[in-house]
């Protein structure tokens, strides 16, 4: 990563979905908007864009961030995953989940929450249902499917757990 | 009655759903689900627009202002910056628009009337670019003595937030009022007489924001033929085209409105806001031009009518409703938008659904400096709900009845008038087993843990009041099928029921349906996506079109085969020949014949309102909902942990079960917002002081009541199709008055201020026990 002014682009690499990415940005520029503006990521949404809705959730290094308060530079060497590179595949047992239990409703909120709810999936194979909201509390629904949203991660855990399906 | 079970979707069969015949009343999965759960789903922020120009707007940090002049010099510095466009650069006067009152100007002329309202818009070549320079513009602006509050606005010679010159010929004027509403039957003194007790209190509700979680915006793109092409995540393209064209003088096939899925719209995406702005500066500029809102922008943009009430009841000792009296002031903010309409839909049922042989509703539409109020979800109802319910609650524990006897005793049964007079309203369900089945999954009358408490209130709104759809539906020659419906999918999953009734209708598997919405240029008429409507009419207008194409299918089927027509039938899915039943994607195919070729069915549903009525016309069908709340109170801290919310709806007919519980659950949680936390607050500039997602809180995982239940009566008596009614607004309308009625079970302390905050209902509790033993005190002194 070169330094620069305030107006200076910055080059900045990191590894996106898997693939290297190079982009030249100002200091100032989130790593949000340089997915959304810059490599035309834009599964990964923008609402309060404070850290306080979790629509914009990524995953740096393994770990659910929110995105609009990481700087682009800051994942310079870094990896990052957006809901995009979660559903490479097609639809992944937790998407397909998040349909079957009617989560889905507008569907501004849900890449963030698939990509919150991976992220506990992946440290806690079985969470309780107070682990559950308590792992999803940042990402915010409007529509409110939150109940239908703790039994699409139930079943997805039971699903990887082979209880069924 | 039919059989109304507590439905958690997992016990929705979703594999029968999707690959049996029967398609009605299943769960079956969302149109377009996959592409909102990948990513995939473009909602306005993620088209690109190659070279379009960004905006950004400019805002004075008080609510009501004269502005002085504007300077843009450091402005148009900032590299990369096209324009600024102030009042300067519009047309004069200043076009002004709005949905039944046309005093929305397109930006601020002369003034500021509510804290957020642009003054100036900055175009440049990026969002940074245009962003920097909005923060250098220098708007010298003298600060009015705006009035923010019910009382500013109504008292003697207040600030009026609109100058008389734009209110020609109206006689209010002169003062804030910019309409009223009275609603009067039976002789209100004269059932006094009959009364034992009376209950007289205030309530308040408040003012709260959207919220959704797609903030949206707007593009517009100059055509080559010299059109306009608006990109807005809106409600009601149709509106938005023609506010277009009229703003700009524009013929409608020369304005295409794309609306994008909203992400959540709740009332708020109804209106034209900035639109019209963004018209006059792409034409300006000749180019593009595209503006994304921030969440903050959209707090400005849009809220709920917070409600000021004075109730007054008169009940018999056996706890019949004797009279009843209402004072609603809607606090309505600085633009009409559909306020007027929000108040006197809202107070028309302020008496709820209850037999009352004497009434009085007064409300008003009060305009303070403001965030214009829109429509939000429930649309009035909510506000005079709050009261109504909470001073059944009074009056039972007067009586020393519980919250469920005395609304059996005064709930209307079907048929029965709930408004009286010229404009009467008479309950089209069977009310009570809502009632019922609310007060039996929330377990009333069993026995209470300490602290805790329960309540039970009901709720209603009316369906619209006139409304048109059109819809088209094109079958293949190879038995897939296109409608085209111009209702706006916000997250209600309307594709997914017009894909259900083509299924159901045309015998074409729901995969092989896709829908087109969200284009006016290729999709025909629907007045709005609104007030709950679009199942009962755009429902009404698909399921007409497909059996417009079933009849063309014989028709042309007689012509191809020679069977004489008068031999021929159709039915669901079918066309019935003397050899037996055809499925009906087969019987096309043969009539089509080698040339192939398609048919097009056409539909239209159309309610005319009536002239001599106050909502211009009788409800199409009304929203009746039941809800059951069990709160457990912290004493210490005033919070309140909900151990059980159940909401029954009378729905008509579930067309798809799974959509049904969606919204519920959805409108249930929107209503625990606004009883328990929501709020916007205001400083003395007029300024929102809890602008954001920071400071203002909506309901998250942690508010969900540990038990939510949901349930819905199905008569199959609804005027849509298939015996449905609409049922997105439902679950919201009486949230308060049950949780309030628990909260003062629970704890013996009745609020009567919305939201029940912790401090609020702590500061109740302290003060209640400095009264109890100041009382004991005056007791005890000799
Ligand atoms: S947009 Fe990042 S948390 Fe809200
Ligand atoms: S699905 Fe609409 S905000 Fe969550």
């Amino acid at each position: 990563m070169s330094a620069g002014g305030l107006h200076d682009l910055q080059t900045v690499a990191l590894t996106v979905n898997g693939s290297e990415r190079t982009v030249a940005v100002p200091a100032h520029r989130t790593l949000l908007d340089a997915l959304r503006d810059e490599m035309g990521l834009t599964g990964s949404k923008t609402c309060c864009a404070e850290g306080e809705c979790g629509a914009c959730t990524v995953l740096l290094d393994g770990r659910a961030v929110n995105a609009c308060l990481v700087l682009c530079a800051e994942a310079d060497g870094h990896e990052v995953t957006t809901v995009e590179g979660l559903s490479e595949r097609g639809l992944t047992d937790l998407q397909e989940e998040f349909l079957n239990a009617g989560a889905v409703q507008c569907g501004f909120c849900i890449p963030g929450q698939v990509v919150s709810a991976e992220y506990l999936l992946r440290g806690n194979p079985s969470p309780s249902e107070e682990q559950i909201r308590e792992a999803l509390s940042g990402n915010l629904c409007r529509c409110a499917g939150y109940q239908r949203i703790v039994r699409a991660v139930q079943a997805t855990a039971a699903r990887r757990r082979g209880d069924r399906g | 009655m039919a059989e109304a079970p507590a439905r958690p979707a997992d016990e929705l069969d979703l594999q029968a759903a999707n690959g049996s015949p029967a398609r009605i009343g299943r769960p079956v999965l969302r149109y377009g689900g996959a592409d909102r759960t990948t990513g995939a789903q473009r909602f306005v922020a993620d088209l690109s627009f190659p070279g379009a120009s960004q905006v950004a707007l400019v805002t004075i940090p008080v609510g009501c202002a004269e502005i002085v002049g504007v300077d843009s010099s450091q402005a148009r510095r900032v590299p990369g910056v096209l324009d600024v466009v102030t009042a300067a650069e519009l047309p004069s006067p200043m076009p002004r628009f709005g949905p039944s009152h046309q005093d929305r100007p397109v930006l601020a002329a002369g003034g500021v009337n509510f804290h957020g309202e642009p003054v100036a818009a900055v175009v440049a070549e990026t969002t940074d670019a245009a962003q920097a320079a909005a923060r250098l513009m220098r708007v010298d602006f003298r600060e009015l003595p705006g009035v923010y509050t019910l009382d500013a606005a109504l008292a003697p010679g207040a600030h009026l937030v609109h100058d008389p010159s734009i209110r020609p010929g109206d006689p209010r004027a002169e003062r804030n009022v910019l309409e009223d509403a009275l609603y009067t039957w039976g002789d209100v003194a004269e059932a006094q007489a009959h009364t034992d007790v009376v209950v007289e209190h205030d309530y308040t509700f408040p003012m709260v924001t959207h919220f959704p979680i797609e903030p949206g915006g707007t593009v517009v793109v100059p055509t080559e033929q010299g059109g306009l092409d608006v990109y807005s995540p809106v409600q009601h393209p149709y509106l938005l085209q023609r506010t277009i064209a009229s703003v700009i003088g524009l013929p409608l096939n020369q304005v295409r409105v794309f609306a994008p899925d909203p992400g959540g719209a709740f009332g708020g995406k109804q209106n034209p806001k900035l639109e019209p702005l963004m018209a006059f500066i792409a034409l300006r500029m000749r180019r593009a031009c595209r503006l994304v809102l921030s969440l903050e922008e959209t707090f400005h943009a849009m809220r709920r009518a917070g409600c000021r009430i004075r109730a007054r009841t008169g009940f018999t000792r056996d706890g019949e409703l004797t009279f009843h009296e209402v004072h609603a002031d809607y606090q309505i903010g600085a633009y009409a938008d559909v306020a007027p309409r929000v108040m006197a839909k809202g107070s028309y049922v302020a008496a709820g659904p209850y037999r009352i042989p004497a009434v009085r509703i007064a409300a008003r539409a009060v305009m303070t400096n403001t965030t214009p109020s829109t429509a939000f979800r429930g649309f009035g109802s909510p506000q005079v709900a709050w009261a109504t319910e909470s001073q059944l609650d009074a009056g039972a524990r007067l009586l020393g009845l519980d919250g469920l006897e005395i609304r059996r005793r005064n709930l209307v049964a079907r048929g029965e008038a709930f408004v009286r007079g010229a404009s009467a309203a008479r309950a089209d369900g069977e009310w009570r087993e809502s009632l019922e089945k609310a007060a039996e999954l929330v377990g009333w009358g069993e026995p209470l843990a300490p602290n805790r408490g329960r309540g039970i209130a009901v709720g209603i709104k009316p369906g619209a009041t006139s409304g048109l759809s059109q819809s088209l539906v094109r079958l293949l020659c190879d038995g897939s099928a296109i409608v085209y419906a111009g209702t706006s999918d916000m997250g209600q999953g309307a594709r997914t029921l017009w894909q259900q009734i083509v299924a159901e209708e045309l015998g074409t598997p729901i995969d092989r349906v896709s829908v087109i919405s969200g284009d006016t240029g290729t999709v025909p008429f629907d007045l709005q996506t609104s007030a709950s409507r679009s199942t009962v009419f755009m429902g009404s207008a698909v399921l007409e079109a497909c059996r417009d194409v079933r009849r063309r299918v014989l028709e042309l089927y007689a012509e191809t085969t020679g069977v004489p027509a008068e031999e021929l039938d159709e039915a669901p899915g079918a066309l019935i020949t003397p050899d037996g039943r055809l499925s009906l994607p087969e019987a096309a195919r043969e009539a089509l014949g080698t040339l192939r070729g398609e048919f097009i069915g056409q539909g239209t549903r159309r309610l005319r309102g009536k002239g001599d009525h106050p909502l211009g016309g009788d409800a199409a069908f009304y929203e009746f909902n039941a809800t059951a709340i069990e709160v457990e109170v912290d004493r210490e801290t005033g919070e309140l942990l909900l151990t059980k919310h159940v909401s029954v709806s009378d729905v008509g007919t579930e067309l798809n079960a799974l959509q049904v519980v969606s919204q519920d659950e959805g409108a249930a949680i929107m209503g625990l917002g606004h009883s328990q936390m929501e709020q916007l607050l205001l400083d003395e500039h007029g300024r929102i002081r809890n602008l954001g997602a920071l400071d203002y809180r909506i309901p998250t995982f942690n508010d969900v009541p540990l038990e939510l239940v949901t349930a819905a009566v199905e008569n199959h008596d609804g005027p849509g199709p298939y015996g449905s009614k609409g049922i997105s607004e439902g679950a919201l309308l009486c949230t308060a008055g049950a949780l309030g009625a628990a909260v003062a079970q629970a704890t013996g302390v009745v609020i009567r201020d919305l939201p029940l905050t912790p401090e609020r209902v702590w500061a109740a509790l302290r003060d209640a026990e400095a009264r109890s033993r100041a009382d004991a005190e005056l007791r005890s002194a000799p």
